[in-house]
């Protein structure tokens, strides 16, 4: 489980291991894995911290496709856009779990219990197509596949 | 190998031309001091050579290697042999500028940069005439949210110079490039508006932006509106340095002075009065002069720091909201004007205040943001740039070449040389010291020529005996160079008394309201800061407090300078700005 958002005390112990301009990346690595996300008053501390203008850190967060800035959902589904999924028809996949779901790429449910997203590649391409859910890969989907993993996420 | 005629030169051929050229300039500029043009978008005299728009290829051949470069970032070598307009470089910008109008929005007639859009230029003299590529269109919304600055990505051609303007130059930092590949834009923090950034107003960015993504927050039809409505009464106020400037909206030559030409469009396009705001800025020397001998005396606040320039203000509030005791209380001239015009002169000629509408010409998309702070609030009423008042004149058809010069309205017209100087970067501390000499001195001096705060170097250092005293003095332009001596207070190292502070370069003359020079950036501001010499030359009475105008303002309505009724009205706070 993510870390709550709100804990300052330990967004600090984070930030105070980071002090040049060359941590950046590093320093948005550690929040993401933490929190799950990155959060803006998260990013407006690493500003002051680093002594960078906010811009440059918001630039290199939204340059990197890694980089999320809303919430994790308890289920996570990255689906893998690489070309080996892409040829056994992920898109297809995706516009299916967009619609079961009711919500784009890059977005969670009201319940907050899964959001969505595309991944370059997973490097699961002998199952392709491929998603993960968390930490697990899941492959050689179709639809109906699908149907059956997303229920049995309760 | 250098000749003993070109000693320290080397020896290249430019179109078939030998041509002897110092080894550390660039291709791009030895190219143009040999009367030809290579376009670009990204290149800027000012600032860093990056490199990335590559629209400035030439083909280059050493040692019997022919290549395309890039010539904005390309040192002479002996021998080269450069060629800068072969087909194989025609095509290689034609295509350059083919995938650029791919992701255009092509809206050329309707954009505010239409006739002044490199793009639209180059398309032009390449004879593109369409594009063969197709795809997607990046189509984003437009940002409005600054008074001064309006944002059109969908025009953004990622050159990079407003960043780098914002950045390397200002240190404010506004924008960056956001997201990535097709998706990248130049914006804020969370991609928000401007309006809500760190954004000064200054305007730089609009002056290096190529195309029409980054113009002025237009209030031509508010201004239209104004003129066209029988119950209003539209007061006009002109800025120092507009009257260097304004010609070169119809094609005059850099640093021809317009005054006359300037004030009768004015009355043609309807506005019943024109003052000048050149006698606020007279007022402007004798209330911080007073300021100045005040603190002087007490050794208190120094070093006192001028705040005539908006974008300085918002800069020194943001970045240095610990420190603005060092700012002097006086408000900027538009303020000045705007605040008598309202009080003074609405009482004078029997006028309900109500009925007026203040139009300031500024050479400044900032002023459009001053004139919105609260402490200002109901005196000017909108603020059009040269830029502006320029396509005013256009845009009602006025014959602006043949026009009879005429003069400026009185009471509020009379100025004074040390008023026109106000326009260009130490001309503010200039005028001040010549008050500031005679006050302290109780004399009249002759030599009132600061040469040593002239000239276009970003920080200017000077030290004066007056009345004893070592006073030191610093000009600066430009707000890095500003942010680097704010620094120099801030950690108690600062040697000087007295301060100007300019937020663009060149100061007035070169602010983010002014035409944009196409090239020779820094030969076009210096013609204008001459204009502006020349005028303070020429004028009768070249020190603020010595002007009658001046005088008799106290006499019959401010009183004392510095006293509680001019305190009231002009003088200003500041006050610590968050930002994001």
């Amino acid at each position: 489980m993510p870390a709550d958002v709100n804990d300052l005390k330990l967004v600090e112990s984070i930030l105070k291991k980071y002090s040049r301009k060359e941590d950046t990346v590093a320093a948005l690595q550690e929040l993401q894995q933490t929190f799950g996300y990155l959060e803006r008053g998260h990013l407006e501390l690493l500003a002051k911290q680093l002594s960078l203008p906010l811009v440059h850190i918001t630039g290199v967060a939204t340059f990197y496709t890694q980089f999320k800035f809303t919430p994790k959902g308890t289920y996570h589904i990255s689906i893998c856009r690489g070309t080996a999924c892409h040829v056994k028809n992920s898109e297809t996949l995706l516009k299916h779990v967009e619609r079961k779901l009711n919500i784009k790429a890059g977005e969670i449910t009201t319940d907050k219990k899964i959001s969505l997203e595309c991944v370059n590649c997973i490097g699961a391409c002998a199952k392709a197509p491929a998603m993960m859910i968390n930490e697990k890969v899941y492959g050689n989907l179709d639809e109906k596949k699908i149907d059956m993993i997303i229920h049995s996420l309760e | 190998m250098a000749s003993p005629e070109h000693p320290q030169k080397v020896k290249i051929t430019l179109n078939d031309e030998i041509v002897w050229c110092d080894p550390n300039a660039y291709i791009i500029d030895i190219a143009r001091n040999n009367n030809i043009y290579i376009p670009h978008f990204c290149y800027h005299e000012r600032l860093e050579r990056t490199a990335n728009c590559r629209l400035c290829v030439v083909e280059i051949e050493i040692g019997g290697k022919k290549r395309i470069m890039t010539s904005c970032n390309l040192k002479p070598q002996e021998g080269m042999i450069v060629n800068t307009h072969t087909p194989k470089v025609l095509e290689a910008r034609r295509v350059n500028i083919e995938l650029l109008l791919a992701n255009h929005d092509l809206n050329c007639p309707t954009c505010a940069k239409n006739l002044h859009c490199k793009l639209q230029r180059y398309s032009g003299e390449l004879i593109v005439k369409e594009t063969p590529f197709t795809g997607k269109r990046r189509n984003v919304p437009v940002d409005e949210s600054s008074p001064s600055i309006r944002r059109d990505n969908n025009k953004c051609i990622l050159c990079g110079r407003c960043i780098k303007m914002c950045g390397d130059v200002q240190t404010v930092n506004a924008i960056q490039q956001q997201f990535r590949g097709f998706e990248t834009l130049v914006s804020c923090a969370f991609n928000e508006g401007l309006g809500e950034s760190s954004c000064v107003n200054c305007g730089q960015c609009v002056i290096a932006c190529p195309t029409g993504a980054l113009t002025e927050r237009s209030d031509i039809p508010h201004v239209i509106d104004a003129l066209n409505d029988p119950h209003k009464i539209v007061i006009a106020q002109t800025a120092p340095s507009i009257r260097a400037t304004l010609g070169e909206c119809f094609g005059m030559n850099p640093g021809t002075n317009v005054t006359g030409k300037m004030v009768a469009a004015l009355k043609k396009l309807g506005f019943e009065k024109v003052f000048d705001t050149d006698l606020a800025a007279d007022i402007t020397i004798v209330e911080e002069a007073s300021e100045f001998i005040k603190r002087l005396n007490a050794n208190e606040n120094l070093p006192m720091i001028t705040t005539c320039c908006p974008a300085w203000i918002k800069f020194g509030e943001q970045f240095f909201y610990d420190e603005l005791s060092h700012m002097s209380t006086c408000r900027s001239p538009q303020a000045i004007m705007a605040s008598l015009i309202k009080t003074y002169y609405a009482e004078k000629a029997d006028l309900d205040p109500q009925r007026i509408v203040l139009v300031d010409i500024m050479p400044c998309t900032a002023k459009k943001f001053e004139i919105l702070r609260p402490e200002f609030a109901g005196e000017a009423d909108y603020v059009l740039t040269t830029v502006e008042l320029g396509k005013l004149i256009k845009e009602m058809n006025i014959d602006f070449e043949h026009l009879e010069p005429a003069r400026f309205d009185n009471p509020l017209g009379e100025s004074t040389g040390a008023g026109a100087i106000f326009g260009h970067t130490g001309g503010v501390m200039e005028a001040a010291l010549r008050t500031v000499a005679d006050w302290l001195e109780n004399k009249n001096f002759k030599h009132i020529d600061y040469q040593a705060i002239r000239g276009m170097e970003t920080l200017k250092e000077a030290t004066v005996h007056i009345d004893g005293m070592e006073i030191n003095l610093a000009v600066v332009h430009t707000l890095g160079e500003a942010r680097k001596l704010m620094e120099q207070i801030r950690s108690g190292t600062c040697k000087y008394h007295f301060i100007e502070i300019m937020a663009c370069y060149g100061g007035c003359i070169g602010g983010g309201g002014q035409p944009a020079p196409t090239e020779r950036f820094d030969e076009v501001l210096k013609k204008r800061v001459q204009a502006l010499i020349t005028e303070d030359l020429h004028k009768e009475i070249r020190k603020s407090h010595k002007n009658p105008a001046v005088n008799k303002l106290y006499d019959e309505y401010l009183g004392d300078i510095g006293g509680e009724r001019a305190h009231k009205l002009l003088h200003t706070s500041y006050q610590r700005r968050e930002f994001k």
